[in-house]
């Protein structure tokens, strides 16, 4: 054993940090420190300034257009961006869907998408769960049926993650309920412009909006944007859905976090002196700080056994105690902040209210957080379906 | 001992609850939230109609002698409604001080506009550096003749934009984080002098950040004793507390019924989730945490009366309980609905909100430990 980087990692990590200090918007910092919402626009800035230097797609393939980087690479690649503060490239494209097509999908599919996805000329969501299938998403039942050289679609998807923003959704629909539910399912394509297709916004308890409900009726989907073969979606989604949870533990964010929430509580006072003096509150913020060094070993000892990218049933224990980890920080910077977790920035907007913020800058974004990430042990598999995932594949119970 | 409830209790609480199944809907609730105002006048008057806001003032001035265990029911009815109104700031924070501390004169001017449902008050005690010290004070009272000269800033006053009176806590004399030198001042909100920023909370209410620059108060406007108030204002905190404790109680109830139901119906893998044994025990350790919650809250409600040190101990022991299961129960409400737990469209989010912030208020689960064992010592 040994805790030493290799040379090489130490430069290119120079290299990484170099570029992005370089590059990055620095108007971004600005909207996400005054917590203003992002736009679709944001979100391409960035993607098309990594485009443009060859790094926004890091674990693709070079015949694709990747880098050509070890797992090791990619690790610190994602470390620097995190540590950074960077606005994170939308996985849906990137990460989940190209996958599938480079594996699955046919040559003509892969020659038009994937140049489109790499430049970010086309923007993609998710549609996967449905208003009566969440955990147990093998139950979806939206119906395409086919209609001469067509598909007709009816029914809904729902917690679609920027829907509002999107050009394609890429669907799992079901083509034949006879058999086992995991058989009869179906990978599509969809263009949002078809008709038949709405986006209803769903508000979440924060007061943000990314997510919808988005229904499909009587939406027609002409065959060659069906991917691999009829009734086998569901081997192909299971394959996507492994690559959704890595790099889930979010460490190097994590990280981040914490040092802002010493200095909120440097900034906070409690009985006249500094909050982070406050023997109950400080032994808090210890706690979470070794819990979180725990968790990045686990991740290192992860990403350097593993030689493939498949970090195996890792990627849940690493996704599990991530999303605690994330959460318990979200817990004591709304306890930091005493009373100013009261102002809600996102409330409704009246004749006589208050132009945010309210108090300390820094208050604004702790009510409104710690609420939104109540939904990291829920998405991308909950925790109890992570936890079963390992008394299965683990422990073979 | 006896833990039932009287018959004008069991009437208290049929009264609200009934006024919540019909009038107070989530749908409701979210309408009077978003409005211009953010609280119902309509309903407020309707509180007042229903003897609700006479319930803990003594019969000489209009009241109905209420004990704190009438208005813990109430507080609870009114958890299980996310009921907005400023029911907690005017009758139980405000009225409380009032009753506590307010002389005959101030009762006999005050308090049957209360009853009425004329005013509303606020009661304006934190400031930005103070977290949960009461005597953590920087606004100052200064005597001149004939009254006093108030200066200073008071954060997160629930109820500000609403309030026609507030109540101020400043100090008179002595430094920063004295007991003694601090004084209690009933101040008409339209002073010259004072100015509110308002602003929606995150759990549905709004507050403000008020200033008061001169502000000339008259000695009438002085309640309690000069440079002893701080006595009064804890014991009427003490008793805040309780029913914040009581409120989050019912809070508790709604959300945990109203997971069950859902666990009942909510079907993945062929089955209610409920059948599953990693559901189950987590609805049984929220339910326990609920009888706990109830439990330590009468113990609490109970005490208030007590020798001072016994009321202290006993509502620092309820209130951090009462933080913690509210927590644990808000964020196990919202993990067992699934993305239906993180979306506004439910119920289930609001309670959630709500119960977190009452841990906030007046002290949290970290401040109340200290307090129960500083006074255990």
């Amino acid at each position: 054993m040994d805790i030493s980087i290799a040379i090489e990692d130490v430069l290119f990590r120079e290299e990484v940090r170099d570029f992005i200090q370089e590059h990055y918007p620095s108007y971004l910092h600005d909207k996400i420190a005054k917590s203003e919402e992002l736009t679709k626009e944001d979100f391409l800035v960035w993607h098309r300034i990594l485009h443009k230097k060859g790094w926004i797609a890091p674990s693709w393939p070079k015949e694709y257009g990747g880098p050509g980087w070890t797992s090791v690479q990619r690790f610190i690649f994602n470390e620097e961006l995190s540590a950074a503060g960077a606005i994170t490239t939308m996985p849906f494209s990137l990460t989940m869907l190209a996958p599938v097509l480079m594996q699955y999908g046919n040559e003509k599919q892969r020659e038009y998408f994937l140049p489109r996805i790499l430049s970010g000329e086309d923007w993609w969501c998710q549609g996967y769960s449905e208003p009566g299938a969440g955990s147990d998403l093998a139950s979806l039942r939206m119906p395409a049926v086919r209609d001469g050289d067509d598909y007709v679609v009816n029914g809904s998807k729902t917690w679609t993650t920027f829907a509002q923003f999107a050009d394609w959704i890429f669907c799992l629909v079901r083509t034949n309920s006879d058999g086992k539910k995991q058989m009869g399912i179906s990978f599509l394509l969809i263009d949002m412009k078809t008709p038949g297709i709405t986006v209803r916004p769903i508000r979440t308890l924060d007061g943000g909006y990314d997510i919808n409900e988005v229904h499909f009726e009587n939406v027609r989907v002409p065959i060659e944007n069906l991917v691999g073969e009829e009734n086998f979606g569901w081997t192909y989604a299971k394959a996507l859905l492994s690559h959704e949870r890595g790099g889930i533990a979010d460490v190097a964010r994590s990280e981040v976090a914490i040092k802002a929430l010493r200095k909120i509580a440097t900034t906070e006072l409690s009985d006249g002196g500094p909050l982070i003096e406050n023997t109950i509150f400080s032994k808090k913020i210890a706690e979470l700080e070794i819990d979180l060094l725990a968790l990045k070993y686990l991740e290192l000892r992860a990403v350097f056994n593993e030689k493939s990218d498949d970090l195996g049933p890792n990627v849940s224990i690493l996704k599990l105690k991530g999303s605690e980890v994330q959460q318990r920080i979200g817990e004591l910077r709304l306890e930091a902040v005493g009373y100013y977790g009261f102002p809600f920035k996102y409330g409704p907007q009246t004749s006589n209210t208050a132009i945010f913020p309210v108090g300390p800058s820094y208050t604004q974004f702790a009510g409104p957080s710690y609420f939104n990430l109540r939904k990291t042990t829920i998405y991308g598999g909950s925790s109890e379906i992570q936890r079963g995932i390992v008394a299965k594949s683990v422990l073979g119970l | 001992m006896d833990f039932s409830f009287s018959e004008e209790q069991e009437l208290y609480r049929a009264t609200v609850s009934r006024f919540i199944q019909n009038q107070y809907g989530l749908e409701a609730r979210q309408k009077i939230v978003n409005s211009d105002l953010g609280m119902s006048r309509e309903n407020w008057q309707q509180f007042a109609d229903l003897g609700l806001l006479a319930i803990p003032f003594a019969e000489e001035y209009g009241g109905l002698e209420g004990s704190a265990v009438d208005t813990m029911v109430v507080m609870e009815e009114f958890g299980r409604g996310l009921v907005i109104e400023p029911y907690f700031e005017t009758v139980i924070f405000s009225g409380g001080i009032l009753s506590i501390g307010g002389s005959n004169e101030q009762k006999q001017q005050y308090i049957p506009r209360i009853i009425s449902g004329e005013c509303i008050f606020a009661t304006a005690f934190a400031e930005s550096q103070s977290r949960y010290n009461l005597a953590d004070i920087k606004t100052t009272a200064k005597v001149r003749n004939g009254g006093f000269i108030l200066n200073g800033k008071k954060s997160v006053v629930w109820a500000g934009p609403w309030a026609d009176y507030l109540i101020v806590t400043a100090r008179t004399s002595g430094s920063q984080f004295d007991e003694k030198g601090v004084s209690l001042f009933l101040v008409d909100k339209n002073s010259e002098g004072i100015s509110l920023k308002n602003y929606p909370t995150i759990d549905g209410g709004r507050a403000s950040e008020i200033s008061f620059e001169n502000v000339e108060l008259s000695d009438e406007s002085l309640l309690g004793h000069i440079d002893d108030g701080f006595d009064l204002l804890e014991a009427a905190v003490d008793r805040a507390r309780a029913a914040i404790c009581a409120e989050a109680v019912g809070a508790m109830k709604a959300l945990h019924e109203t997971t069950l139901d859902y666990v009942k119906l909510r079907e993945q893998f062929g089955v209610p989730i409920g059948n599953f044994q990693v559901i189950q025990h987590r609805m049984v350790d929220m339910l326990i945490a609920y009888e706990e919650a109830v439990s330590i809250t009468y113990m609490a409600t109970l005490h208030l009366d007590h020798p001072v040190e016994e009321r202290q101990k006993s509502v620092s022991a309820a209130k951090a309980k009462i933080g913690q299961s509210a927590r644990y129960i808000g964020q196990e409400a919202v993990q067992i609905h699934g993305g239906m737990g993180m979306t506004d469209e439910l119920n289930v989010g609001h309670y959630f909100k709500r119960l977190t912030m009452i841990d906030v208020s007046l002290g949290n689960q970290d401040y109340h430990v200290r307090r129960f064992a500083d006074l255990t010592q």
